[in-house]
């Protein structure tokens, strides 16, 4: 689903994010990135997002390598690829329902499927009663569950999230990664990027982590292993 | 329309609907646009209505300058006396040789109109005109020619078709010389056609910094939306859906400031009929000031909302690009 192939990534400035990762997620799987900060996590999602574009190397999609998607076509890319980041990137003059509309009212739904989606992205995030409230009034948790109805409003088939637990409490994180788990189960291929590593080692997914800009290990976290 | 996952389905592909409904649904979202657009124009009242009137008052004066010059034009068309033909009769002339050419001058299609005066009546006419009453009594003989006032039709009371018509009329063998009272037509012209190129110059100039001035109001407009365009991009946002709005608003723009124009223009025509009135009398001209018709107001607006969405998309194209999320 996601494949990178020798991919190395330094910026304008000369500073190297990411040396010759190479890893494959598959259709359906779910993966946490993990490292230090400034390790490039971040860098890796943006790789894929287009947001950057590989220095040397190859990302491909489904297939597709990404170095073949022109400028104007990068827009469609991103309609398959629900995004959730740390900052939320939401428009703060626009109500909730407005924000979590808005890949739909791009890609030209018609009315009334854009209510009834938005209704059931909202409710599958537990905010369908502040739909009118605007971002600023809402915590940041809640902020942060607006980005997720968001990204995952058009059922895209990749599912990337930058530290998505940021600074939530515990309990709150933990109630994030089920929702992933939900998307995950209907079908996506869910990427997070996260350095809680409390939270990884509580479960058993497939993890990779960074170091300096290389892959340093990747594979089942120990305890999940530990069990089999 | 999904590029890396063939079966995926989006928007208005994924339920079943005719072409028609696709076209309406296209107009309905367009006009919507337009709508939102429109309500984040009354959103800043002040700022939008100085850039409204930028491009109201730029239409303003070079249309007020136009239909100054097209009045005028239609006084020069219009007057009689444009080309009033004055012919000189020979001296050994008879009366009759007189009437013979006027009835020959008659079946000219070029003559409106013609006037005989008699030497006699030249010469009464000058001495109450004049002043010089007792001189001339002393006079042994009347100097002054008989003369024919020819009045030319309207086609051929241009200054240009009026001499042509007097070469014409001086071939005849009866006329001494001729003489085309115009000068003040030609005068007229003269500045009419200055003036032509002076409302073209101006009105360039003019279009052109309303151009730039509503280009750098929209790309203000650009910066202070940045961060919601980074948004949608991330989202998957086409330039082209970005930009719309700001063409929009250009259009809007456009559309107010040809209207303000309107009543400008209006408003000064009316303000200046008097005087203009004043002046024309001097030239014993009937005068009505033809103010705005269907086709002037229909330039106006055109003009206004073409300033509008080219300043607009000239922003828009060099702008939206550049703004990338990170
Ligand atoms: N736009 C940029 N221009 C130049 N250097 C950059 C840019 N973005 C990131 N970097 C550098 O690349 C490296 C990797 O950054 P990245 O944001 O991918 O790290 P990260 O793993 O996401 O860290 P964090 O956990 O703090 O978010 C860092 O050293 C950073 O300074
Ligand atoms: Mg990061």
């Amino acid at each position: 689903m996601i494949k990178f192939v020798d991919v190395s990534k330094t910026y304008p400035g000369g500073q190297r994010a990411l040396s010759k990762v190479n890893f494959h997620v598959e259709p359906g799987e779910m993966v946490f990135l993990t490292g230090h900060s400034g390790a490039g996590k971040s860098t890796m999602l943006k790789l894929i997002s287009l947001m950057e574009r590989p220095t040397v190397g190859k990302v491909f999609i489904n297939g597709h390598d990404l170095s073949h998607i022109s400028r104007h076509d990068v827009a469609y890319i991103r309609r398959d690829i629900g995004m959730i980041f740390q900052n939320h990137q939401l428009l703060m003059d626009k109500s909730v329902f407005d924000n979590v509309a808005l890949p739909l009212i791009i890609e030209g739904y018609p009315r009334k499927q854009i209510q009834s989606r938005v209704q059931a992205a909202l409710d599958r995030v537990g905010l369908l009663d502040k739909k009118w409230n605007l971002p600023a009034t809402l915590s940041g948790g809640e902020q942060q569950r607006v980005g997720i109805a968001r990204a995952v409003v058009n059922r895209p088939p990749i599912i990337l999230a930058d530290e998505p637990t940021g600074n939530l409490d515990p309990a709150l994180s933990w109630e994030i990664i089920r929702l992933f788990e939900d998307f995950n189960a209907a079908g996506a291929s869910v990427f997070i990027a996260t350095h809680d590593l409390g939270l990884i080692a509580r479960m058993q997914y497939r993890t990779l982590t960074l170091k300096g800009g290389q892959m340093i290990n990747d594979g089942l976290t120990e305890s999940w292993q530990d069990r089999k | 329309m999904s590029i890396l996952f063939k079966s995926r389905q989006s928007g208005a592909q994924q339920s079943q609907i005719s072409k028609q409904q696709k076209l309406v649904m296209w107009f309905t979202s367009h006009v919507r646009q337009a709508i939102t657009s429109f309500g984040e124009l009354l959103r800043t009242p002040a700022a939008s209505f100085m850039t409204i009137a930028v491009l109201g008052l730029s239409i303003t004066l070079p249309s007020t300058l136009y239909i100054l010059v097209k009045n005028l034009d239609n006084i020069s068309a219009n007057t009689q006396d444009a080309a009033e033909i004055s012919l000189f009769i020979r001296e050994g002339a008879t009366r009759a040789d007189v009437d013979q050419l006027i009835k020959r001058l008659r079946t000219w299609p070029e003559i409106d109109a013609l006037q005989y005066i008699s030497p006699e009546d030249a010469l009464q006419e000058f001495k109450q005109q004049s002043g010089f009453g007792s001189a001339i009594d002393a006079l042994q003989s009347n100097p002054l020619p008989a003369v024919l006032l020819i009045y030319p039709t309207e086609k051929h009371g241009s200054p240009a078709a009026a001499k042509f018509l007097l070469n014409k009329l001086t071939q005849e063998r009866e006329i001494e010389l001729g003489k085309v009272d115009i000068e003040w037509l030609e005068r007229l012209h003269a500045i009419m056609a200055v003036t032509n190129e002076l409302v073209t110059m101006i009105a360039v100039l003019l279009f052109v910094s309303v151009i730039l001035i509503v280009g750098n109001t929209i790309r203000l407009n650009i910066f202070n939306k940045r961060n919601e365009i980074m948004v949608m991009k991330l989202v998957g946002a086409t330039d082209g859906f970005i930009q719309r709005p700001f063409l929009y608003t250009g259009l809007w723009y456009g559309v107010l400031g040809g209207i303000m124009s309107w009543i400008t223009v209006a408003l000064l025509l009316w303000w200046m009929s008097y005087s203009i009135g004043d002046i024309l009398t001097l030239y014993r001209q009937e005068f009505v000031l033809a103010g705005l018709d269907f086709a002037t107001l229909n330039t106006m607006l055109l003009m206004s909302v073409l300033m509008g969405l080219i300043g607009s998309a000239i922003s828009v194209k060099r702008y939206v690009d550049q703004i990338e999320p990170e």
